[in-house]
């Protein structure tokens, strides 16, 4: 995931043995994501970032939830916050403030921001398409690879990268839990699914112009049902104390 | 006569004779019985018939769970989630009296529903649960802690997301059945970070609990203090692994910790702790309300109760359902999910418990029930209950080398195997799904498979071996098609997918190669 968040992803790895490999040539690049940080003009420490006093209140709120020596504990919540406040990416600024917050060494804070894919240590567009590709979507529905192919087409950017207006940023994902409802794809927080080509392009259209089109299935479903009809749960539930023992009941 | 007149019985008809007296069995018993001839022939024949006597068990058919048992009432969100909701359908009924009832009943009545870990190991719940009640237990001054594995990251897996969306009050309150009956102070939901609105559901049940006074200080008016807190994760499977999830809690990488100690003893904060999936801890209220025996009463011996299953795939519609346990997998797609595309005999396989188990072909796919045993029975698992179905015109391995990526992907790099054989295993599948490999390579790919299981902290490897190792046991024939058409096309291919062609042959080929292949090439 963190990969395709670099522009290095979009190279393609060599195909096997199409040319020779000489003894001065490097070898292919294995690693996933660039764990370095690498200071760059929107990206290094000098850069200010503090929490909203707002954002603070609800950091205390969040740090109240564990044991107070735990501290900590909260780095991943409080991490999401700042790349909340950050406009949906995580600056090194944001992991120090993080880490002057909580007390807590900054390397332990690199160590947990560059640990979990939910971290963009990359700045993303204000719509951050994350495209599930993993075997079940492949699968289900019309397969997410034609899903891919018609963002792809639509928006003229592979996974990893940005579109010139930068109002999206494509990523590939792997299984994000929606898999009765394959393929699918997270925008921001919401979850797409149930996509068709056609209803693919009809968000993507509806994003472009500022919209924000209702989440859950593109089809008429509501959730996770049968399509088709309930096959299940079609009686009126059960009321408190019914068929329970006797002295629940 | 009577020994050719039974005799002629026994070969006729399977008839039994009910009243058959019990001696003849222990006559016919070999160390007392009687040396003449004729009676060795009447007792052999006795004890054949005797055998035959006993009945076969009645033949129950599973499946076919009516609504008033379905636990998960709320699954599709078409009633309220919020307290009023959930209190109109049963949820905080009489709590306070399950909870007066104390930890060793509670306990109890989970042992005697047969309740087996959600999760995929499917260890019995009871029996966890009661490791956090140890002789001695009051006089340990940690706080204890329930953690609810909601990090549902299992491809295939939706069953946790459709429980914490509509029935989130079944979860707070399982937390607190749950942690009454370990003695927790505290239950801690980790839930992926990428379940935003199942998050907020959750978050919502939890601050109307508080509100209603159901948990936090004296739990429905119990006298027993309880806190339920919600930490959202950032998007890594490995979590999904108990120690890594409470690596992860306490703020670090997820990254699974040896065992021993586990969990119970030295676990979250260095405190007694308890990690249990969603399913098992929601499912503990209406267990205890509707009594265990209730419970144990669906499903095959050790695999009782009720389980959602999710369906994914190549079936007609598919959907999230709550069946009964050991219901025949043909019935469960038949019955919820329309069918397979194309009809049943469009099958090619059936992954029947999320990417980390064995594929397993049509033929078996007929015959299986959906549970622990007779999936194991099959070289397979129900893991989580996902069912992914793949009709005809799937490419099975392609399938299964998107799992290789998804596991090269999600290894936290702590253990070597794990970190460099889920790289190579990718690397090869990939290769297979062009047909640019050696057929030795398969053997040499299990080996790899066998080398990374088994040898890891945690159950990572084994899962990223089983897929690859199912694949070969099933469906090696279409890999080694595979490789020889590509073969045929292309010509040969050296170990690690160099084609023969792109060879320098003024140099011998060293065998690591494959050199020695290209010899036995070369002698054909």
């Amino acid at each position: 995931m963190s990969l395709a968040r670099s522009a290095l992803s979009a190279i393609q790895r060599p195909l096997y043995g199409a040319g020779r490999r000489t003894f001065t040539s490097s070898s292919s690049r294995r690693s996933e994501s660039l764990f370095v940080h690498r200071d760059t003009d929107y990206n290094n420490p000098s850069i200010p970032f503090t929490f909203t006093p707002d954002n603070l209140k609800r950091a205390k709120e969040i740090i109240s939830r564990y044991p107070p020596q735990y501290k900590k504990a909260a780095v991943m919540p409080i991490l999401d916050l700042g790349q909340r406040q950050n406009k949906g990416w995580t600056s090194i600024s944001v992991m120090n403030a993080v880490a002057e917050l909580l007390e807590m060494p900054r390397m332990r804070v690199y160590e947990v921001a560059t640990f979990y894919t939910m971290y963009n240590r990359e700045p993303v567009a204000e719509n951050f398409l994350q495209l599930c590709t993993t075997t079940p979507c492949q699968l289900g529905g019309c397969g997410s690879s034609k899903i891919l192919h018609t963002i792809q087409d639509h928006l003229k950017i592979s996974p990893g990268q940005t579109t010139k207006d930068g109002k999206f940023t494509l990523i590939e994902v792997e299984c994000l839990g929606a898999c009765s409802n394959a393929p699918m794809m997270q925008i921001g927080d919401d979850f797409y699914e149930d996509l068709t080509p056609e209803t693919t392009i009809k968000l993507l259209d509806a994003l472009a112009t500022g919209e924000k089109p209702k989440p859950g299935p593109q089809t008429g479903r509501k959730t996770s049902e049968n399509a088709a009809g309930l096959t299940a749960l079609t009686s009126k539930p059960l009321g408190p104390g019914e068929m329970c023992v006797p002295e629940f009941a | 006569m009577l020994s050719s007149s039974s005799l002629l019985r026994q070969s006729t008809s399977t008839f039994r004779p009910r009243s058959l007296p019990k001696s003849n069995l222990l006559r016919s018993h070999p160390s007392t019985s009687n040396p003449s001839p004729l009676n060795a022939i009447s007792q052999r024949t006795n004890l054949i018939r005797s055998l035959a006597t006993v009945a076969d068990p009645p033949v129950r058919h599973y499946g076919g769970l009516k609504d008033q048992d379905r636990i998960f009432t709320n699954l599709y969100c078409r009633h309220d989630h919020g307290i009023k909701g959930a209190r109109s359908r049963g949820d905080w009924h009489k709590t306070k009296e399950i909870l007066l009832k104390g930890d060793s009943w509670l306990i109890q009545q989970i042992k005697d529903s047969g309740l087996r870990g959600r999760g995929g190991a499917g260890f019995p719940s009871g029996l966890k649960w009661s490791f956090m009640n140890k002789p001695g237990w009051e006089k340990d001054p940690r706080p204890r802690y329930l953690v609810v594995n909601a990090d549902e990251g299992e491809p295939g897996t939706c069953k946790d997301r459709e429980i914490m969306r509509g029935d989130p009050h079944k979860l707070v309150e399982g937390c607190l059945v749950a942690g009454r009956a370990m003695n927790a102070t505290a239950a801690y939901i980790y839930i992926r970070g990428e379940f935003y609105q199942e998050a907020s559901h959750v978050q919502q049940a939890i601050d109307e609990a508080y509100k209603a006074g159901l948990i936090g200080k004296n739990a429905c008016g119990s006298g027993y203090d309880f806190d339920v807190y919600l930490h959202r994760g950032a998007g890594a499977y490995i979590c999904g692994e108990e120690t890594a999830l409470i690596e992860s809690l306490e703020g670090k990488q997820g990254k699974p910790r040896l065992k021993p100690p586990f969990p119970a003893d030295v676990g979250l904060f260095g405190c007694p702790s308890t990690v249990a999936n969603v399913e098992t801890v929601a499912v503990a209220p209406t267990i205890i309300r509707r009594g265990g025996k209730w419970f144990a009463g669906f499903g095959r011996e050790r695999n009782q109760g009720t389980k959602v299953f999710c369906v994914s795939g190549h079936v007609n519609h598919p959907c999230v359902v709550e069946e009964e346990m050991s219901i025949p997998l043909q019935e469960l797609l038949e019955k919820h999910c329309g069918g397979i595309r194309g009809g049943w005999d469009n099958l090619k396989g059936i992954i029947p418990g999320g990417c980390s188990v064995p594929v397993i072909p049509k033929d078996v796919c007929e015959k299986v029930l959906m549970d622990y045993d007779s999936l194991k029975d099959n070289q397979t698992s129900l893991g989580t209950g996902a069912v992914i179905v793949m009709d005809k015109s799937t490419d099975m391995i392609a399938a299964i080398a998107r799992f290789s990526k998804f596991y090269k992907h999600e290894s936290c790099g702590q253990c070597t195997p794990c970190r460099e054989g889920t790289t190579w295993m990718m690397n090869m599948m990939d290769r297979m799904v062009e047909g640019r490999a050696q057929e030795r390579e398969i053997d040499m790919l299990l080996e790899l498979t066998k080398q990374v299981e088994g040898h890891t902290i945690c159950a990572l490897g084994d899962a990223a071996a089983w897929p690859i190792q199912g694949l070969m046991r099933h469906f090696r024939p279409e890999v080694e098609a595979r490789l020889a058409g590509f073969h045929a096309k292309h010509g040969q291919v050296l170990y690690g997918g160099k084609l023969l062609s792109d060879v320098d042959t003024r140099y011998a080929i060293p065998d690591n190669l494959g050199g020695d292949a290209q010899r036995s090439i070369a002698a054909v």
